[in-house]
């Protein structure tokens, strides 16, 4: 952007030399865009905090959620067409300073945890009312803020010690959240213990894998690392860095074998809090996974240390296999949807194993289709422990008949999981199976298509309690409250509506898949 | 690749000792069954962050990266990289707040369970799973 | 802690200097190492301190939770609205130089300081608030049995 500026009359250096100041351009709404993307619900979470009212904290999170998507939708409309916005704050131009920016790949990522925010948030006015303490009601939604600015962060920043802080601030309130799940059942505190262990260490790992590439380059901006590694491929400290950055980013993405946190701290967590993680936090951890294999390190760089062939794909599928087959035998839905979460990371990580630009389309589609599957999925889930108080199989059998909207939502989510013509799950896993057929692997593609009836198995299995179980003797729960009902109901349209209407996700996608496959853009000296 | 003549081996002492010292901070994290002695280990290994970090702003000979006030700047004068204790500064405070959540969950899992020992929570869990199995595991047959 | 007579007045002796020490820090950060973040440890050591040796109660008498609390959101806000004034003014994020355009060094020393008390703030709060946290939860031991 801002092509046409000459130069960044902001720059202390630039005034400083010239002797007096220069005439300032001032900045308009559109330029800030970026900044207050984040801004916006980071200051909100302690203003939250300052007022200590329980009646305002609700209204300002759902205000800052919607101020956000309001703003990733002009980002996402602006940069669609393959346009970089850099944002240099506090004037200071990279690579010293710190940069967020914006193309189509984070923009389309912005949307979607935008998006799940805000539809999660007046879902869980009444669900956390339900499961969370009362008196920290106002503190929750300070949390929830904090974890959402923490994933914006991540997102849009392109600076590699920035994601790092992010990432941090995205997690640590992800802990507390998961431990407010302790009200309900105990079990959320040892969750919460376990993935706070595994998250440092991944986050360590990460910081470790960025110090490396700092002692390699002596920068922190991506694009001028990446500018910086080109000529060294053979060298020792930047294999190891992306050794370090990979495992680290991979055990907050949870990639099979480093997902033991992920299902105790999804059934545990209070069901708004799943639903939301579920739709975002491990979907931005695979982005950060993209962004540093594509845009740090180069696609030429990837066929070369052959991370892709012989550790990335083996774990897609086998994540695709065993999780789907341990969430046939759950008894808690909550946990069969956690455990079919798991394998749906294997399919976006099968995506990017191909290394080609459908593949990548692929993954970054089933990032965004699969996001709001589950946040449709999790919200049935979340409803029906409103009414139950459990979320048990047997507990919830025949609540179709009672909740008749709330199951069908569920339904259509179940449809979009599996991958039925005309939902959203389809589109991913179509674009999916091109990828692996294009790149010759038709075994690949038998076995994406095996899984998907791995995943017809365990949906059936909760359609058939919903609906086919006769109901135990229980007092009458009615459906659930409209607020609930509503954002359950926009995603699971949205899962139809993007199933049918592919040209934004799969444009987004495209153009995204296109950016990483073209690798770094370089640096962006002009603009803001 | 250099050879490991023992010049490159006492030149990158700091670096051994940052490996020595995650190593056994991650060693810590996973073989000890108290929470509070995992947490203990989580902190050594971030510490050895901080001393990759901190190795790696150190310019030989050189000095404080502070301008003298009247700006008269040598141009020989040579001056550590500042860059990485800042950003081990915003390492420590995460690791700060890392520590006292993590505690804060010790608190109040000590409070709930009534213990702190992994085993003994372990064994918690799995009658409490076994519990739910009992209960709920009809709906399966028998097989979760 | 009562029958340490030494430690209670070494300490009342202490806080003081302890508090002037943290503004010091605070204040002096852009001429010499320091700035927020250790002047706001310095500054939450004096009310952990006292509040070890005086008691819990004795502390929060002084430095009430519902303020320390409001304390450390009210930091943040203070380094946000740093960054948001600058925004107004028609420059970037945190641009300190928006404050005084034709002198951009002037508008750095004034917004370095502003931010540093932000955070100087936010770390205090922060500190104190997780000694509150941990020391006002019910011991399970009894003093006696230690």
């Amino acid at each position: 952007m801002a092509a046409g500026r000459a130069t960044n009359a902001a720059e202390p250096g630039a005034a400083q030399d010239a002797g007096h100041a220069v005439e300032h351009v001032a900045l308009t709404l559109a330029d800030q865009l970026p900044m207050l993307l984040i801004l916006v619900p980071l200051v909100a979470a302690p203003l939250i905090v300052l007022l200590g009212s329980r009646r305002l904290a609700w209204p300002l999170a759902y205000g800052a959620a919607t101020a956000s998507f309001v703003m990733a939708v002009f980002l996402l409309m602006r940069v669609i067409g393959g346009e970089v916005i850099s944002y240099h704050i506090g004037g200071w131009a990279p690579p010293l300073g710190i940069e967020y920016r914006v193309d189509s790949a984070n923009a389309f990522v912005l949307f979607l945890v935008t998006g799940i925010a805000t539809v999660v948030l007046p879902y869980a006015r009444t669900s956390v009312a339900a499961e969370v303490d009362g008196q920290h009601g106002t503190l929750f939604y300070a949390m929830f803020l904090l974890c959402f600015t923490g994933l914006l962060g991540v997102v849009i920043t392109g600076d590699a010690f920035n994601v790092f802080v992010f990432l941090e601030i995205s997690s640590l309130s992800t802990y507390v959240l998961i431990a407010a799940g302790a009200v309900r059942d105990r079990r959320a505190l040892t969750a919460a213990y376990d993935y706070l262990i595994m998250g440092t260490i991944g986050a360590t790992f990460f910081v470790i894998g960025l110090g490396l590439l700092y002692m390699a380059t002596g920068t922190l901006n991506m694009a001028d690392i990446a500018e910086r590694i080109a000529d060294q491929t053979g060298n020792r400290t930047v294999r190891a860095a992306f050794a370090f950055i990979v495992v680290g980013v991979g055990l907050k993405a949870a990639i099979y074998p480093l997902h033991l946190w992920l299902p105790n701290a999804y059934t545990y967590a209070p069901s708004a809090v799943t639903a939301f993680l579920a739709a975002t936090a491990t979907k931005v951890a695979i982005y950060v996974l993209m962004r540093f294999m594509f845009s740090v390190f180069q696609p030429l760089y990837l066929v070369e240390v052959k991370t892709l062939e012989f550790i990335i794909i083996p774990l897609a599928l086998l994540a695709m296999f065993a999780a789907s087959v341990i969430a046939i035998f759950q008894t808690d839905l909550k946990r069969l949807l956690a455990y079919s979460s798991l394998a749906q990371i294997g399919y976006m990580l099968l995506g990017i194993g191909f290394l080609s630009e459908t593949g990548l389309t692929a993954a970054i589609a089933h990032l965004f289709n699969h996001g709001i599957t589950k946040a449709a999925l999790f919200m049935g889930v979340g409803a029906l422990v409103l009414r139950f108080g459990n979320s048990y199989c047997d507990g919830v059998a025949g609540a179709g008949r009672t909740m008749p909207w709330t199951s069908a939502a569920m339904v259509i989510g179940g449809l979009s999981l599996i991958g039925v013509p005309g939902t959203a799950g389809f589109i991913s896993k179509w674009v999916l199976v091109q990828g692996a057929l294009e790149a010759g692997w038709w075994p690949v593609a038998m076995l994406i298509v095996l899984s998907s009836l791995l995943a017809v198995v365990y949906v059936w299995r909760m359609i058939e309690t919903l609906y086919l179980q006769p109901a135990p003797e229980r007092a009458a729960a009615g459906e659930a409250p409209l607020s609930m009902l509503v954002p359950m109901w926009l995603m699971a349209l949205a899962c139809i509506w993007f199933g049918l209407n592919t040209e934004l996700t799969l444009g987004a996608s495209l153009s995204a898949a296109k950016g990483f496959m073209a690798g770094s853009p370089g640096l962006i000296l002009a603009g803001h | 690749m250099a050879a490991f003549t023992l010049e490159f081996i006492v030149g990158h002492v700091n670096y051994w000792l940052f490996t020595v010292l995650m190593m056994t901070g991650l060693y810590i994290v996973v073989a000890k069954g108290n929470l509070v002695k995992k947490i203990v280990g989580l902190n050594v290994f971030q510490t050895s962050v901080f001393m990759l970090y901190i190795s790696m702003g150190k310019v030989t000979g050189g000095t404080a990266p502070i301008f003298p006030t009247d700006m008269q700047i040598d141009p020989d004068t040579v001056y550590s990289n500042p860059l990485p204790h800042v950003l081990i500064l915003t390492a420590i405070v995460v690791g700060v707040a890392t520590t006292s959540l993590g505690l804060a969950l010790i608190v109040r899992i000590q409070e709930q369970f009534g213990t702190i020992e992994e085993d003994e929570l372990l064994e918690i869990e799995k009658a409490m799973a076994a519990e739910d199995t009992r209960l709920h595991g009809e709906a399966m047959g028998g097989l979760a | 802690m009562r029958h340490h007579l030494i430690l209670r007045v070494v300490t009342k002796l202490l806080v003081g200097a302890i508090i002037l020490f943290a503004l010091y820090v605070q204040f002096h950060g852009d001429f010499s190492p320091g700035g927020g973040f250790q002047a706001g440890v310095i500054m939450a050591v004096a009310f952990i301190i006292y509040g070890v040796v005086f008691s819990l109660r004795q502390a929060q008498r002084v430095f009430p939770p519902w303020l320390v609390h409001k304390l450390l959101a009210l930091g943040v806000l203070i380094y946000a609205f740093t960054g948001l004034v600058s925004m107004a003014l028609g420059y970037e994020y945190l641009n300190y130089g928006a404050f005084t355009p034709h002198h951009p060094e002037h508008g750095q020393h004034w917004g370095i300081l502003i931010v540093e008390l932000g955070v100087g703030v936010t770390v205090t709060g922060v500190m104190v608030a997780i000694y509150y946290a941990f020391a006002a939860r019910p011991p399970t031991i009894s003093d006696k049995d230690w």
